[in-house]
């Protein structure tokens, strides 16, 4: 089941004009600013397919900001997230790509500050839902049909395990995981999609865990 | 977590075996699925009837879209319809209205409460402020309205599609369309039976609609589909209280809504490419928004 509550049908409450360009858009640019963890200071985004086409028309560029400044698809702020930025000291680039990837409607995403640089890769998918599908190159196959929970870890032994354990004592079901790095002993990434939805004690619990370093959500 | 529902039979049957109305049986399966509490979905779907009202409120006294195609007409509209001429009727003109109240705000970056979409965001709650007048139905019965179209939605969603890049129009405002019927029934007192006939009566009068938003926006010729979407909701609404049954059963008409949106050629599936957006004057309009090219080159930071 791609959608799965009511309010996926009767919602999202968000900012015109369109469902998949702009709440969608906003959406992944919020899922990308959790993800960094802090206010990044630079932001490079790739436009390809229908957003690289209509993207102006659409405020896409404007919601995308909206998303890297914390905005949630119904705030205000979004109309005005370019002058909110210059004030927070973000800059930014948007470059419409010629190249076609697999879905019409992909953004990327690339975040940085003077600590570090993240890349994230996001697909509006309609009626306001997105995906992730690449991180820092790791590739993900979130299907977007269940609440995902992205963590951020250090490569240590016993990780996924207590993980898991912090996930059975809120009596979370685990529908799907992942775990990947790029290099052993550094930094590793779990995608956890779970039959509830995810709620603030859950992520409480979880970032308490040691060797943690993030933890986004990704809402059904 | 147990899913209720998967198809418009199962709700209809489990509404007529607990003797339930269909928002009832849509909260139950809420609740089951997220495992969130009665008060706190009651008060999401408050929250979100609050938006519809003051998207309404607002569109009703006139805004204009950023590209400046679409506005106005919200209150031609309302105008008309209080200066006594009417010819299809004040309930109709009233949702009329008020559909396209809510687009223009939608196309103005307004707040609005996507519908299954934000391009089909009229039609819900223009029908339902406009029968409203009619019915005077309590705060707790404009909350059920939303969650039977939800209801309804919530199959078409996972059957079928209610994006208009995978399906065309039909998919948005014919969901819409659709779901607002269905609604509308159970706000007159119809039994479930009816509201998804209501539901097939309206779709079947969709199928087909593609999507071809000139320029890309959601605007030309969205808001007028919402407006048209409201007007049919109600007539189908009016056909299925009268007692008339479609002979496709709901869940056939759903497939077959599926079935037609992926036989739609892409530049019939919001590209933009086909259709209305393909005509001399959509091009032209294009060229005016966008200076001649909607696909530019590295642009810096603006």
């Amino acid at each position: 089941m791609k959608f799965r509550s009511v309010f996926d049908v009767i919602g999202p409450v968000m900012i015109g004009p369109s469902s998949s360009h702009t709440a969608g858009a906003a959406r992944i640019g919020r899922v990308a600013r959790t993800l960094f963890g802090r206010q990044p200071e630079w932001a490079r985004i790739h436009l390809y397919g229908s957003f690289a086409e209509t993207y102006k028309g659409h405020s896409s560029d404007v919601a995308i900001i909206g998303g890297l400044l914390d905005y949630d698809t119904f705030d205000e702020r979004i109309k005005t997230a370019f002058s909110e930025a210059e004030k927070v000291g973000l800059t930014y680039e948007f470059i419409p790509e010629e190249e076609e990837m697999d879905h019409p409607n992909t953004a990327k995403i690339v975040i940085g500050d003077s600590k570090s640089v993240m890349e994230l890769t996001g697909i509006s998918i309609g009626g306001g839902k997105m995906e992730v599908v690449n991180l820092n190159g790791f590739p993900l196959r979130l299907s977007g049909n269940y609440p995902a929970l992205l963590v951020v870890h250090e490569d240590r032994a016993g990780l996924i395990a207590s993980v898991s354990n912090a996930l059975a004592r809120q009596d979370v079901n685990i529908a799907h995981m992942e775990v990947g790095r790029k290099e052993k002993g550094k930094m590793a990434l779990m995608v956890i999609e779970v039959d509830q939805i995810i709620d603030d004690s859950i992520i409480q619990e979880l970032k308490v865990l040691p060797h943690i370093i993030q933890i986004a959500t990704i809402a059904d | 977590m147990k899913v209720l529902f998967r198809s418009v039979k199962e709700l209809v049957a489990l509404a007529e075996s607990q003797n339930k109305p269909i928002s009832e049986i849509m909260i139950d399966q809420e609740m089951s699925i997220t495992r969130r509490s009665r008060e706190d979905i009651i008060a999401q779907m408050d929250n979100n009837l609050t938006v519809m009202e003051e998207a309404v409120e607002r569109g009703l006294k006139g805004v204009e879209s950023v590209s400046g195609l679409t506005g106005g007409d919200a209150v031609l509209i309302k105008n008309y319809m209080e200066s006594g001429k009417s010819l299809s009727g004040d309930v109709i003109l009233d949702a009329v209205s008020k559909a396209v109240a809510t687009n223009e705000v939608n196309a103005a970056m307004g707040t609005i409460c996507a519908t299954p979409t934000a391009g089909a965001a009229g039609i819900v709650p223009g029908t339902l402020f406009a029968v409203k007048n009619k019915l005077n139905p309590t705060r707790e019965q404009m909350i059920n309205y939303l969650f039977t179209s939800g209801a309804f939605g919530f199959v078409v969603a996972n059957n079928a599609s209610i994006s208009g890049a995978a399906g065309g129009c039909q998919a948005e405002t014919g969901s819409a369309g659709s779901m607002a019927a269905a609604a509308i029934v159970e706000m007159a007192g119809g039994t479930p039976q009816q509201s998804a006939e209501g539901f097939s009566i309206v779709m079947k009068n969709m199928l087909g609609l593609v999507c071809d938003p000139v320029a890309g926006l959601v605007e030309v010729p969205c808001v007028k589909r919402n407006a048209m979407g409201a007007a049919k909701a109600l007539v189908g609404a009016d056909m299925a209280l009268a007692g008339v049954v479609s002979r496709i059963p709901t869940d056939e008409v759903i497939e077959a809504m599926h079935k037609i949106g992926q036989a739609m050629p892409s530049s019939l599936r919001e590209t933009a490419k086909g259709g209305l957006a393909a005509t001399p004057t959509g091009k032209a309009l294009e060229a005016k928004i966008f200076g001649g090219a909607r696909v530019t080159s590295a642009s810096p930071t603006e």
